[in-house]
């Protein structure tokens, strides 16, 4: 049973047993580390894999969250992080974008929508596929509903407008950082932009 | 206008109990009567606000700064356990009434785990609807504040649904427990209704 | 007289999966029962979690139960409980980081889990640390059962699939049985079902 109570025994057992905790923990913080940042750089290098065209080397911009990956000396694209609001919380994607402005992939990083419903933009493939090689030059970024081109998830609609609000952010910010050096190439893009959407915001604020 | 956001969605929207599923035991233990209910309710909100600044301020000076983040979950829990003994022995030199009314479930509340799921999704979760996706010191004091609101607010609704229930005759099986849990459901269906008013 | 006592810690586990289940029985740690079993196999990685933290922490207080003074036992328990659960989250994010996401918030709750310190203080302290280690164990697979089980039942009537097997064609099940309230009423029935069937007396 447990021992007598007195002001030395409590301080000096309680003491020691943090003591020991966080000797335990410093040492397994140490040991655990390196398999822990392995893990988080495997799971962006996969997604940034899954939204651009082959590539070697990655470069991460803290200021404009995104990745400049590139193979060899030729630039592959950006993949680009944005967040907007969904319908349960906020919803992070992942844009790949090619140089020519075309939407490569998009994958979801984290979300918080209804499962079955909202939370469908990770696994309906009607939805996904559309991103795939979506050129806003070509299509109107937004929802069918509101007299656009991409097709929303079946009662789902809000969740897919934010979805296509990540993406145009992802855009914005592509062209931002792609335009600003090469010159006036994509004039059309800004001037459609610039008419969509003024209230979402780009994705780092 | 976040400030009400931040309340809407704490109560209402994301109400800690019924669509976060924090807290149940004590919501099922206390929830016999309206009056420990909202004994208890009071308790939850005054440690779960002061909780929430003093592990807030943990985390931001002397967490972060010395890169120990894995020791959040220790740090926050002792520090919650030490604040609630701190609070009832205050309580009981202080001001002995309260101490009657709230001194009871004081020590239920260490392992409330409503007050370690609030101090930990101040300082994790980010929230759409604010700047830059972290609360800030005055925006996590009153989503605390707010939450424990929202635990109240389905406790005493439960409590007051739970004084019929006791009336009433229900199949031996369905005694006690299964028929709360289940009106439980019932209430967190009504709440749903609620889901994506503020995101 | 060693048989007896191997088949008293074998009774010991089985105990904990039906005579004293925590989900069903005791109503002890209700809140990831609830917020985890969105399918089958959340609900075991909840339930494997906790066995984890349940044993290793059972193993440890018994160990050092003889020597804490009576006054400051809870929180060295605390403190000892806290430790296995920041070295389950470490290995977790190393090892298995999708499901440490999905389980999120849960994982850290460890802690105030009534389970694991309601076994410190009714059983461990006053046991050695092989039957403390059998307790752990028992109650533990008592509480993944459960778990599995409510994750089971909700994964399928939610969304129509059993261990993310799909069986009925890509449609949607009954989306409310994912949700909150699916969660309570799941519960709530299983309870009865197990009232009815299994409890004796």
């Amino acid at each position: 049973m447990a021992a007598k109570s007195n002001l030395t025994n409590m301080v000096l057992v309680l003491g020691l047993t943090c003591l020991l905790c966080s000797a335990v923990l410093g040492g397994a913080y140490v040991l655990t580390k390196e398999p822990i940042d392995k893990a988080a750089a495997e799971k962006t290098n996969q997604a940034i894999s899954q939204v651009l065209p082959h590539f070697t080397a990655v470069e991460y911009n803290e200021d404009g969250h995104y990745y400049k990956a590139t193979d060899g000396d030729k630039l592959v694209g950006y993949a680009i992080e944005s967040t907007v609001v969904g319908f349960g919380g906020p919803l992070s994607l992942i844009v790949g974008v090619t140089p020519d402005g075309v939407v490569y992939n998009t994958s979801v990083l984290s979300h918080s929508e209804t499962p079955g419903l909202g939370a469908k933009c990770t696994t309906d493939a009607k939805f996904m596929d559309q991103w795939k090689g979506f050129d806003p030059s070509i299509k109107k970024l937004s929802v069918k509903k509101d007299g656009g081109d991409v097709d929303a998830i079946t009662a789902s609609t809000i969740t897919s407008r934010a979805y296509t609000l990540a993406v145009e952010n992802a855009l914005t910010v592509f062209n931002e950082i792609h335009s600003a050096p090469a010159g006036p190439q994509d004039d059309n893009c800004h001037s459609e932009r610039s008419e969509e959407s003024n209230e979402g915001g780009c994705c780092h604020e | 206008m976040e400030y009400f956001l931040i309340i809407i969605s704490a109560i209402f929207v994301n109400n800690i109990v019924l669509a976060q599923f924090l807290g149940i035991c004590p919501f099922l233990g206390v929830s016999n009567k309206l009056s420990t209910a909202t004994g208890m309710s009071m308790a939850v909100c005054f440690v779960i606000t002061l909780a929430t600044l003093v592990t807030f301020l943990i985390n931001k000076y002397l967490l972060i700064p010395f890169n120990i983040t894995f020791l959040q979950t220790i740090a926050f829990i002792l520090v919650i356990a030490a604040l609630v003994q701190m609070v009832e022995i205050v309580l009981k030199k202080v001001s002995p009434s309260l101490y009657q009314a709230l001194g009871i479930f004081l020590p239920l509340i260490t392992t409330n785990c409503t007050v370690l799921g609030v101090a930990i999704n101040v300082v994790t979760k980010e929230f759409a609807f604010v700047p830059g996706g972290m609360l800030n010191l005055g925006q996590a004091l009153v989503y605390a504040f707010a939450t424990s609101l929202g635990y109240g607010l389905a406790m005493v609704i439960f409590a007051g649904i739970r004084e019929h229930l006791s009336l009433n005759n229900v199949p031996k099986a369905f005694k006690g427990v299964p028929i709360a849990i289940i009106s439980v459901g019932i209430l967190a269906l009504a709440f749903m209704g609620f889901s994506g008013m503020v995101k | 007289m060693k048989e007896d006592a191997a088949m008293s810690k074998f009774k010991m586990i089985t105990d904990g999966l039906v005579k004293n289940n925590p989900t069903f029985v005791l109503l002890l740690g209700m809140c990831p029962t609830l917020a985890t079993t969105t399918s089958a196999i959340n609900g075991l990685s909840m339930g494997l979690a906790t066995l984890f933290v349940l044993v290793l922490s059972n193993m440890a207080i018994s160990a050092i139960a003889p020597v804490v003074p009576d006054k400051v036992h809870i929180p060295v328990y605390i403190v000892v409980i806290a430790t296995f659960v920041t070295l389950l989250q470490l290995l977790m994010q190393a090892y298995t980081p999708a499901m440490y996401e999905t389980l999120g918030l849960f994982i850290p709750l460890i802690v105030v889990n009534c389970i694991v310190l309601g076994r410190a203080e009714a059983f461990a302290n006053k046991h050695g640390v092989i039957e403390s280690a059998c307790d752990g164990l028992g109650v533990g697979l008592g509480f993944t059962c459960s778990l599995t089980v409510l994750g089971l039942v909700r994964e399928i009537l939610g969304s129509g699939s059993v261990f993310g097997y799909n069986f009925i064609g890509g449609h949607d099940g009954m989306l409310a049985f994912v949700m909150a309230p699916g969660a309570f009423l799941c519960l709530g029935y299983l309870m009865v079902l197990f009232n009815k069937y299994l409890k004796k007396n």
